[in-house]
């Protein structure tokens, strides 16, 4: 068989592009869990939010999150209507206890839970030296503790501040999507707390999970968007002074 | 043979890069783990480690397997969609200790009943504020009161059932 200059051109990054995939292997099959069938993300309804600290407290429980550090949080912003850019923003030990009562002035004031955005195109996976953290098959940012160095690099990548250093582990922590959960047929511990829905696990790859029909009917966006982190931390409804 | 004539410090400097090579190969074959790469530039392993941590929010699914009753005292009411949990805190080990999975830990704190990890009740006068104390800074929507003034701090559950509130749909008890 002869082959021609421009038939090996096309075979050769053809067998590389196989083998790459032979490499990899199939993902891990389990009866009820394949990770191919999902990409999670999570939708916050801003109108719901009542801080009432739940999800906080849940997250602590589940996760084991020692006081003082915080996978998810929420804040408090109180803005006047002449400079939106300077907004008064609160969150007194994450809203773990809930909020100082607010009495009505001629400012707005909201609620804004946060956490890990699972980003599509994280940056604090792009700094690790180590491969100790990475988006998994199904589009969670995860950390291998027994893997990671504990050097920080992640923590100061994170352009939404949802990492720390964890103080008895002394390595990388950060909200895990409730991945014990989420893959065990379960939603998160926070969204299973909050008591208004105004956190909801989605899967963007299940055809018939609501959120399709919702992002396409609602003003919804995602923190820091000029970033191109590919955030799934979707806000509905959020205010433009959030940053 | 005159190409490979005082060539034989080339070929023993060779041979030590082939060598090193090999103790390399060997050395990377030992320090790097078997599911490195698997996925991506990390320890596939490591997905699954993370998915085995344990559960300790069991889910309304779960609790609404023996606890039908509450369940459908809660679905035509306010608090239809408020989980069990959110109120009642996090009582995975409460459901595995009741399906036998698994035998309640000793010492067993916060619970009514060690041998079922039965569940402290919630007290309402502080549990009921958490959410509906009036604030400015909720949604108008979303129903507060002065819990001073509203009740003069009478338990909650004197007049509501937190299972069903509202007053005039038979939540009173």
């Amino acid at each position: 068989m002869k082959i021609s200059r421009r038939q090996m051109m096309i075979l050769l990054p053809a067998a590389a592009v196989a083998w790459e995939s032979v490499l990899a292997g199939t993902p891990e099959e389990s009866p009820n869990y394949k990770m191919s069938d999902h990409w999670w993300g999570m939708l916050v309804d801003i109108d719901k939010c009542i801080g009432c600290g739940n999800c906080v407290r849940a997250c602590q429980t589940e996760n084991d999150v020692p006081d003082g550090y915080f996978r998810t949080w929420v804040e408090r912003y109180h803005v006047s209507d002449e400079d939106m850019t300077r907004p008064e923003v609160i969150s007194p030990d994450g809203g773990k206890e809930g909020f100082p009562v607010a009495q009505q002035d001629d400012k707005k004031y909201f609620f804004v839970p946060k956490l890990c955005n699972h980003c599509t195109d994280s940056p604090c996976t792009q700094v690790c030296p180590v491969g100790a953290t990475f988006i998994s098959p199904d589009g969670v940012v995860l950390v291998d503790q027994t893997y990671c160095l504990g050097c920080a690099y992640c923590v100061q990548a994170c352009p939404y501040g949802c990492r720390y250093i964890h103080p008895t582990k002394e390595v990388a922590d950060k909200c895990t999507l409730c991945y014990h959960r989420i893959t065990k047929g379960l939603t998160t511990a926070c969204c299973e707390a909050c008591p208004t829905g105004a956190r909801q696990l989605v899967d963007l790859k299940d055809p018939k999970d609501p959120i399709h029909a919702f992002l396409k009917t609602h003003s919804v966006q995602v923190l820091k968007p000029q970033m191109a982190t590919g955030a799934k931390l979707f806000y509905n409804d959020l205010d433009g002074s959030v940053r | 043979m005159s190409v490979f004539k005082d060539a034989g410090h080339l070929f023993r400097f060779a041979g030590l890069f082939v060598l090193a090579f090999l103790i390399f190969l060997v050395v990377r074959h030992y320090v790097v783990p078997k599911s490195f790469g698997q996925y991506g530039h990390y320890r596939g392993a490591g997905i699954g480690e993370i998915a085995d941590r344990p559960v300790k929010f069991a889910g309304h699914e779960t609790c609404e397997t023996c606890h039908s009753d509450e369940a459908d005292k809660k679905k035509s009411g306010k608090h239809a969609h408020v989980n069990c949990e959110a109120c009642h805190g996090a009582l995975a080990l409460h459901a595995d200790v009741m399906n036998g999975k698994t035998v309640a830990p000793e010492p067993a704190s916060h619970a009514d009943d060690p041998a079922t990890m039965k569940p402290v009740l919630p007290d309402t006068a502080t549990l009921c504020a958490r959410c509906h104390t009036a604030s400015a800074a909720k949604p108008k929507s979303f129903p507060q009161v002065e819990p001073a003034s509203h009740s003069q701090g009478l338990e909650c559950k004197t007049c509501h059932n937190p299972h069903s509130p509202a007053m005039d749909a038979g939540g009173a008890k």
